[in-house]
């Protein structure tokens, strides 16, 4: 067993970090608000191979696994890059042009719980909309939706769209194929939210150590000192149970794929929400405020929780796969 | 990121699953807890078991007779152990985990001979003299005063959350050598042999109504200067050199134990009527297990991550600290859906009506030591805080 980052996996966080730190900073995300999206940055994504990075070489892609994946997801988190990431990547491979990000793909899960009001994110942007069913995946055409834009939107980065129904489609996929995409994709997700439990963090600390009251720094009251720890463990909670769901998604053989999906999902999604709030206790007053980027974290993470299975049901899924008959 | 055993870890663990097997059927029930005398010779029965196994040890140097496991090996020790309710290691703690690990550091050759190949057998017990009444958290305030008097020193003071005290034969005792210095400065660390006169041991009731710890009274007792290990005043050195001995691999025992009781929990809320219909079917409840069972597997990844990471650099990776507080508040989480699931049987001791209390209620009551004992949560996150994310040390 050797659970740590391989110097490859290394190199791959550190090039798609330094790229979304030049391209993605928090300037750029004030910009974003309202499209949620940008061709250019899309591309420079794809170039990067964050759509193509599971699908083998002679497809096109880079040919690397789930946990490498997850990693990816994990620094498009910490930057919080805005656009339909998660299934951009899914349709790598199913839908033309997703790879390469020609194609802009974004979906909607109806596997889970959560299905009707159908609230379809970055509609004005995408090219396809996957739907996931029991029976399979589906391809719909965003031009023959009639879906109402909902303003504003919870998160200033990610628009969304009403529909009051959804054509059939054409049917790319079976029944198995939505099941495991939509696996991944709570995994992806899981990825994500490490990536804004981390990035809460280091910004509560950050200014723990640097606002004064009474005469000294915050960081130095155990009020303020064990709310930052928490977070960290928080962080670090979900940091493993994410790279674990991305190595079993690799190795099935390791453990209980579904299981350890789940597990992902619940901690990571239970990071990024109590560091995201905890975020913007710690900044007081000017964290309720606009001007300080602490909201758009909680934002994200709240569209988030409804993706690919909320906490509610990924607890029951864990709850239902342990052995009750004695 | 890989999860996959070698074939030398499978081949470990297939050995030690077979050896656990028999080795656990030959060993027997224990005896009633509080026969401390027939509890010490249990425990020192296994602990030879494990020791004519090769299983003694596992962290320990081979040249004092461990089996200098690697990490990941020690990893799977502590989850076949559990997975088999081998017998917990009871009265040889101290001796395996603490004392001996600081003697195979810092010990003489002659305080090595004395110590280290008994200990390994079970044939030698001892208890931690580092607390005091007005010495918790703030460990290095200790008071206990150790003064030379030609080739002894004359030790006066008051220790407490002794486990083991009653059956120990020595105690591992931090002393203050040096009461001018700064307070880390002046401590120096003996091996106290717990037949000289002038110990008086005063048993402390916990809250499961059971004797394991003990207050320890020392009253002008004159322990040898060779008993001294390591230099005078360096006693605070000597006391964190085993930390290096310590990857926190042990948690995964109780990572496994408290899987176990999750689904005991389980199969105890099927067996159980809420509402016409079993406590299993209650959402609220599976929410809270499954939710729990979320937090233990990703507990158990920390430790492998954090294994991984020591392993190549060797440097433990994210510590003990945040596993201690993510396993501490999970157990009594644990606690508190027992008593929800057993309802008004919570309101005994001892197995009814057909329900494990006795077990449930063990256990939800020794979690509370949990976020107390080795350190308060309040502590570790302290540490998490000044030592790992950098915040001011002044409080």
């Amino acid at each position: 067993m050797n659970f740590q980052l391989s110097d490859d996996q290394k190199a791959l966080q550190e090039g798609i970090r330094s790229f979304c730190q030049g391209r993605v900073a928090v300037e750029q995300l004030r910009k974003l608000e309202g499209p949620g999206f940008e061709a250019g940055l899309w591309r420079e994504l794809a170039e990067l191979g964050v759509f193509s990075l599971r699908l083998p070489e002679d497809e096109g892609g880079v040919g690397l696994g789930c946990a490498d994946a997850v990693l990816v997801f994990e620094e498009l988190g910490r930057a919080l890059v805005p656009g339909p990431l998660i299934w951009s990547h899914l349709a790598a491979g199913l839908v033309e042009g997703a790879a390469s990000g020609e194609t802009v793909v974004g979906g909607l899960d109806l596997l889970g719980e959560l299905q009707e009001p159908f609230v379809i994110e970055h509609c004005e942007s995408l090219d396809a909309l996957l739907l996931l069913r029991a029976d399979g995946v589906y391809r719909v055409d965003p031009a023959a939706l009639s879906a109402a834009r909902v303003e504003p939107p919870l998160d200033p980065l990610t628009p969304i769209h009403h529909a009051q129904s959804l054509p059939q489609g054409e049917r790319i996929g079976d029944a198995a194929r939505a099941q495991e995409l939509r696996l991944l994709g709570a995994a992806l997700a899981s990825g994500f939210l490490l990536g804004i439990a981390e990035t809460t963090q280091e910004l509560a600390v950050d200014y723990a150590k640097k606002r004064e009251q009474f005469g000294r720094v915050i960081g130095s009251f155990q009020a303020i000192k064990h709310i930052c720890a928490d977070m960290f463990v928080h962080q670090e909670v979900a940091r493993a149970a994410a790279y674990a769901a991305g190595a079993t998604l690799d190795h099935p053989e390791v453990g209980d794929v579904s299981r350890a999906v789940s597990a992902a999902k619940i901690t990571c999604g239970e990071a990024a929400m109590k560091n995201a709030r905890a975020c913007i206790q710690v900044h007081g007053g000017m964290g309720y405020t606009w001007e300080v980027p602490a909201h758009y974290y909680l934002k994200r993470t709240w569209v988030l929780e409804t993706c690919f299975g909320t906490i509610d049901e990924h607890a029951e899924n864990v709850a239902s796969r342990i052995e009750v008959a004695a | 990121m890989d999860l996959r055993s070698s074939e030398s870890d499978e081949k470990f663990r297939r050995e030690l699953r077979a050896w656990l097997g028999d080795a656990i059927g030959a060993q027997g029930a224990p005896p009633p807890r509080e026969d401390w005398p027939a509890r010490r010779a249990f425990d020192c029965a296994w602990q030879k078991r494990l020791f004519e196994g090769g299983y003694a040890g596992m962290n320990w140097p081979r040249e004092y007779g461990g089996r200098d496991a690697s990490l990941s090996e020690q990893l799977i020790y502590h989850e076949e152990y559990s997975r088999a309710k081998a017998p917990y290691v009871g009265v040889n703690f101290v001796g395996l985990l603490h004392g001996g690990p600081t003697i195979v550091a810092e010990g003489t050759p002659e305080q090595k001979a004395r110590h280290l190949p008994f200990i390994l057998r079970g044939e030698q017990i001892w208890c931690q003299g580092f607390s005091e009444p007005s010495a918790g958290s703030d460990l290095a305030s200790l008071k206990t005063r150790a003064e030379r008097d030609g080739d002894h020193y004359v030790v006066n003071g008051h220790k407490i959350w002794t486990s083991f005290a009653q059956v120990a034969d020595y105690c591992e005792l931090l002393v203050r050598t040096d009461p001018a210095a700064p307070k880390h400065r002046g401590i120096s660390w003996l091996v106290l042999p717990m037949t000289l006169p002038g110990i008086e041991i005063r048993p402390l009731p916990e809250l499961h109504g059971e004797n394991e710890f003990s207050e320890v009274f020392l009253t002008d007792v004159r322990v040898p200067v060779d008993h001294r290990v390591g230099a005078e005043n360096d006693g605070w050195r000597v006391t964190n050199v085993t930390l290096r001995f310590e990857r926190g691999t042990a948690f995964v025992g109780e990572i496994v134990d408290m899987q176990q009781w999750l689904r005991e929990l389980a199969q105890t809320a099927a067996r159980v009527t809420r509402h016409d219909a079993s406590a299993w079917e209650d959402r609220a409840l599976r929410r809270e297990v499954g939710e729990l069972a979320a937090q233990l597997d990703a507990a158990w990844a920390m430790l492998k991550l954090s294994v991984s990471q020591a392993e190549s650099s060797g440097v433990p990776g994210v510590g003990g600290s945040a596993v201690k507080l993510v396993l501490s508040e999970a157990k009594n989480r644990v606690g508190d859906l027992s008593f929800r699931v057993l309802g008004r049987a919570a309101l005994g001791r001892s197995d009814f009506a057909g329900l494990p209390v006795h077990h449930f209620s063990w256990e939800a009551i020794q979690a509370l030591s949990m976020t107390i004992a080795a350190g308060t949560s309040q502590i570790q996150r302290n540490i998490i805080a000044e030592r790992i994310q950098g915040l001011p040390k002044d409080r």
